[in-house]
């Protein structure tokens, strides 16, 4: 016991651990035809956390190794810039109709999960939480570092949102009778973000560039727009 | 790749002394995605070595969120309290979310449509 509480504080340890388990997740997640439920990053993170609970090592131990992954989440928010300005073209065609897509897009998630949070009695820093619900994970553990909430718990609502919004979709295109490839992208990146993104890729390249466009102005625009909502509505 | 790293990593720190200085609580890794992304704008290219290294950081990204993710184990407490109403709004936003902007599109296409008849 003693060699395993030397061994547990190996940083190596949880990078091996979490790269391997992350690859027989993708694995899995093939197997299982990509279903957004089976997402490898929440098949990941139940298994590690199972094994963090069976072997009694806390989430700071597993971070003296999780952090060195943790911190290439910001240089890989920088990176979504190049996509972006890949889409350039479209997004100077088609200004008007993206922006207003992504604005009230992003209001609206956010706006409409911290009211049913407050009406259902939840207090501010769950608010904070859910308000990034829709925004890709990097951006809205990010924002919920930033304003307060739980950056983890974001990143798990987030995920949940996005299997969700995999499955709210073709309901609400069949309900609006919408056959545009380039609006269901869009609006499975609006509100399912990378998971949504992916999804979108199903229906063509378009539609998926759509989404991908979708997931990195909405994300953008959230950040800057979360910290002017938040004293509006007292929190 | 050196070089690309250094690209991604310095418009993060000038995103970072950014919020910094004016004391916001924006991202800063989000200011530097805006700022890389005004710089692409501007010289109008992007730079072999960035292009690599972003395209191999974006392809990774669903790992990089894990151990983030597994910060959930300290949460179990709020979770087994609130789990129903979390995925109640987490369904419910979603669903207006998705049928908000599908539906502004929808009239804003048709809008077009009717222009150019």
């Amino acid at each position: 016991m003693v060699l395993w509480s030397h061994f547990q504080t190996l940083p190596v340890l949880w990078l091996v651990v979490t790269l391997a388990v992350f690859l027989v997740a993708s694995w899995f997640n093939v197997r299982m035809g990509k279903t957004p439920f089976l997402h490898p990053v929440l098949v990941s993170l139940t298994i590690i956390i199972l094994v963090l609970l069976a072997t009694e090592t806390d989430y700071d131990t597993y971070m003296l190794g999780g952090q060195y992954i943790h911190l290439l989440l910001g240089p890989a928010v920088v990176a979504l810039a190049i996509p972006l300005y890949d889409n350039l073209a479209t997004v100077k065609r088609l200004l008007v109709p993206l922006l207003v897509g992504c604005v009230s897009g992003a209001i609206v998630a956010s706006v409409s999960a911290i009211m049913l949070g407050m009406w259902f009695g939840l207090n501010d820093q769950l608010l904070l939480t859910l308000a990034p619900k829709s925004v890709t994970s990097p951006i809205a553990i990010a924002i919920a570092e930033k304003v307060g909430g739980f950056p983890s718990l974001a990143a798990g609502l987030v995920l949940i949102t996005g299997a969700m919004g995999c499955v709210i979709a073709p309901a609400v295109y069949k309900l609006l009778k919408i056959e545009d490839e380039s609006v269901k992208g869009f609006v499975l990146g609006v509100g399912a973000h990378a998971m949504g993104t992916a999804f979108a890729f199903e229906y063509g390249m378009v539609a998926g560039a759509f989404g991908g466009l979708a997931m990195g102005m909405t994300g953008a625009f959230t950040a800057f727009f979360l910290p002017v909502l938040i004293p509006i509505i007292g929190l | 790749m050196v070089q690309g790293f250094l690209i991604l990593l310095f418009c993060q720190l000038l995103g970072e002394c950014l919020v910094t200085l004016l004391s916001v609580s924006i991202p800063g890794s989000v200011v530097g995605m805006m700022l890389l992304l005004v710089g692409l704008i501007v010289i109008k290219k992007v730079p072999d070595g960035l292009r690599s290294t972003s395209e191999g950081l974006l392809k990774i990204l669903p790992l990089l969120l894990v151990p983030a993710g597994v910060g959930l184990m300290r949460y179990f407490g709020v979770l087994s309290a609130y789990w129903y109403q979390l995925l109640i709004i987490l369904f419910v936003s979603t669903l207006v979310t998705m049928f908000v902007v599908a539906t502004l599109l929808r009239l804003m296409s048709k809008e077009k449509h009717e222009e150019g008849h």
